[in-house]
C-alpha cells in the first residue's frame, strides 16, 4: 500500500523539526514558565517565553512526545519570536482554525512551516498533538495580562 | 476453537478502516459485543423496558426477575457465596471508589497502612490517595522487580499489622502481569488486613474463584469481558459489605424514609441508589452466557497462543522493546525504536489496525519503566495469528516510514 495518506500528516518540513527542534531549551529566570501536559497520552511541554513591551522576545521549549506535538512546539516558538503579543495571539487563532478544517484567511501573518502541519486536521486523534504548545503560549499569555 | 464461527458472532469486526480490513488489537480497553450481547439489551428496551423493584404490572415484574437474573448469573461466574455480595456498579473505577468511600474512610486512621503496586491502574491508586489524605492513613508501595513482577518476600516486608487494606491489579493492563493474588490475600489476612482484587483485566480472561482467592472486595467492568460499558460489579463478603454504609442515597436503596432520618434496604440494594443500570445489567448477563458457552479453558488456550505467537515475532523486529515478564496475560506492550508511540499508533492505523499508545492510565508504572508512553496491543478470543501478521507489518512499515528520520 502506499502511504500518501501518512505523508499529508508527516511533511518533510515537520519531520525536520522533529529531528533537528529549533529553540529546544529553557530561558533565564526573567521569562515565563508554562507546562501543558496532554492527558490522554503523557505528552509533556515546557514553554519559555520572554515578553518585553507586548513583544515576544524569545521563546524556547522542553518537553517530551510525539513528532507532531514537538515540531509543532519547535515551529510555534519560530514563528512568534520578535512578534507583537497580539499577532502572535492571531497567529494561535489562525492554527486553531486550521486544525478544524477552517478556510483560513492569513491576514499579512506568514505561517511558513507552521502551514506543513494543515495535514493534521485529517487526523482528529491528533488534532491535540499539534496545539499543546500554542495552548501554552495562550496560557502563558492571559496570566501575564491578570498579573499586570 | 473455531475462530471464525466466534468472529462471525461479532459483526464489528467485519469492516474495513482505511482501505483495510479491520485489526482490532484494543480489547484491554474495551472489548467487542457478541450478537447476543446486543440482542439482550435490544430486546429488553423493546419489549421489557419499565423500571424495577417497585412495579406492580407485569412489564416491571420483567424487568425485574432480568435484573435479578443477571445477578445470580455473575454470582456464579465468580462463585460467590450468596447472591447479597453481588452490587453492581457503573464499572471497576466506581466499584473500587465505594469500597475506599465507605469502608476504608470509617476504618482507617493516623497510623494506619494502605498497601498498593506502582503497576495499578489509576483507578486503583487515586482512590487510596484521598482516602490517605482523608484519614491520615499512609499509602505504600510493594516494590516491584526489574521484570514487572512482585515477589511475596517483598509483600512480607511491605505489609505490616499496621496495615488495614492491600489492593492489587489482578492481571496488570501493562506488564500483562498476572499477580499471586490469593497468595498476598493470605498474607494480608495474616496481619488483619482486607485485601481488594482489581479485576477488570482478569475476569474477561480466566475463571474467577472469590471464594478460592479469598479476598474481600474484588471489582470488575463488563465492557471488557464482550458486555456493554457503564456498569461492572463490586463482590463484596458479606459481614464486611453488612456493616458498611452506603455511598449514595436516594430511591431504590431506602426501607423507609421519615422527615430526620431513614434505613436502608438490605444487602445488595443498599448501594444501588436510583434507578440501576438495567438493561446493562441484562447485557452483562448475557456477555457471561456468550463467554461460559465458549468457555475459559478454551478462550485461555487460544489467548496463551495468541501471545506466545505474538512475543515470537515482535521479538524478530530490531528496535521493539518489549515491556514485561515473560508469563503473561494476552497483551504485548512495546516501543518502536525512537519513534514515539502515538506515531506508531498512526501509522498503524492508516493500515485499519489499532492499538492502544500513551501512558494506558498508569502514569506511576510509566515512570518506573522510565518511558512517558507505550504502545500496547491486547488480544481476546476473537482475535487470529494474522491479526499478529498484519500487526508485525504494520510495524515494520512505521519503522520503515521513521527509518530515515533518525
Amino acid at each position: 500500500m502506499s502511504f500518501d495518506n501518512l505523508d499529508t500528516l508527516y511533511r518533510q518540513v515537520i519531520m525536520d523539526h522533529y529531528k533537528n527542534p529549533r529553540n529546544r531549551g529553557s530561558l533565564d529566570k526573567e521569562s515565563m514558565t508554562i507546562d501543558m501536559n496532554n492527558p490522554t497520552c503523557g505528552d509533556r511541554i515546557q514553554l519559555h517565553i520572554l515578553v518585553e513591551d507586548g513583544i515576544v522576545k524569545d521563546a524556547k521549549f522542553e518537553g517530551e512526545g510525539c513528532s507532531i506535538s514537538l515540531s509543532s512546539a519547535s515551529m510555534m516558538t519560530q514563528a512568534i519570536k520578535g512578534k507583537e503579543v497580539q499577532d502572535a495571539l492571531k497567529m494561535s487563532k489562525l492554527f486553531s482554525d486550521m486544525m478544524v478544517g477552517k478556510d483560513i484567511d492569513e491576514d499579512g501573518l506568514e505561517l511558513e512551516d507552521i502551514q506543513a502541519l494543515q495535514g493534521v486536521s485529517k487526523f482528529p486523534a491528533r488534532i491535540k498533538c499539534a496545539t499543546l504548545a500554542w495552548q501554552a503560549f495562550e496560557k502563558g499569555v492571559s496570566e501575564e495580562e491578570v498579573s499586570e | 476453537m473455531d475462530v471464525k464461527a466466534i468472529r462471525e458472532q461479532f459483526p464489528i469486526l467485519d469492516q474495513e478502516v482505511n482501505g483495510n480490513p479491520l485489526v482490532y488489537l484494543d480489547s484491554s480497553a474495551t472489548s467487542h459485543k457478541p450478537l447476543a450481547v446486543i440482542e439482550a439489551i435490544d430486546t429488553y428496551y423493546k419489549k421489557d423496558n419499565s423500571n424495577v423493584h417497585r412495579g406492580v404490572h407485569t412489564l416491571g415484574t420483567r424487568a425485574t426477575d432480568k435484573y435479578e437474573g443477571a445477578r445470580d448469573k455473575v454470582k456464579d461466574f465468580i462463585n460467590a457465596s450468596s447472591r447479597e455480595e453481588v452490587i453492581f456498579t457503573r464499572g471497576t473505577t466506581t466499584s473500587i471508589n465505594t469500597v475506599a468511600y465507605s469502608y476504608a474512610r470509617a476504618n482507617l486512621g493516623e497510623g494506619d497502612e494502605i498497601v498498593i503496586t506502582p503497576m495499578e491502574h489509576h483507578s486503583n491508586i487515586i482512590p487510596w490517595q484521598q482516602v490517605a489524605k482523608a484519614t491520615g492513613a499512609t499509602l505504600k508501595y510493594i516494590p516491584l522487580q526489574p521484570d514487572g513482577t512482585v515477589t511475596l518476600e517483598d509483600v512480607k516486608t511491605t505489609v505490616t499489622n499496621n496495615t488495614k487494606i492491600v489492593a492489587m491489579v489482578h492481571v496488570s493492563n501493562v506488564l500483562g502481569t498476572v499477580n499471586p493474588v490469593k497468595d498476598v490475600a493470605e498474607i494480608a489476612h495474616d496481619h488483619g488486613a482486607v485485601m481488594l482484587v482489581d479485576g477488570a483485566q482478569s475476569a474477561p480472561h480466566m475463571k474467577i474463584d472469590v471464594q478460592d482467592l479469598n479476598c474481600d472486595f474484588f471489582a470488575f467492568s463488563a465492557h471488557k469481558m464482550c458486555g456493554p460499558t457503564g456498569i461492572g460489579v463490586l463482590y463484596g463478603k458479606k459481614e464486611l459489605l453488612k456493616n458498611m454504609e452506603p455511598v449514595e442515597f436516594g430511591g431504590e436503596m431506602i426501607d423507609f424514609v421519615n422527615l430526620y432520618d431513614s434505613t436502608w434496604k438490605d444487602l445488595p440494594w443498599k448501594f444501588e441508589g436510583g434507578t440501576p443500570i438495567i438493561a446493562g445489567a441484562i447485557g452483562l448477563g448475557a456477555a457471561i452466557d456468550f463467554l461460559n458457552q465458549v468457555g475459559f479453558d478454551t478462550i485461555a488456550s487460544h489467548e496463551h497462543e495468541l501471545a506466545s505467537y505474538a512475543m515470537e515475532k515482535l521479538s524478530l523486529i530490531d528496535g521493539l522493546t518489549i515491556y514485561g515478564p515473560t508469563e503473561r496475560s494476552s497483551l504485548v506492550t512495546f516501543n518502536l525504536d525512537q519513534v514515539h508511540p502515538h506515531d506508531t499508533a498512526t501509522v498503524l492505523d492508516s493500515m485499519g489496525i489499532a492499538i492502544r499508545a500513551g501512558h494506558h492510565c498508569a502514569q506511576p508504572l510509566m515512570k518506573w519503566l522510565e518511558v512517558t508512553a507505550t504502545a500496547r496491543a491486547s488480544f481476546y478470543l476473537y482475535n487470529t495469528n494474522e491479526d499478529i501478521d498484519r500487526l508485525v507489518d504494520g510495524l515494520r512499515k512505521a519503522k520503515e516510514y521513521f527509518g530515515d528520520v533518525f
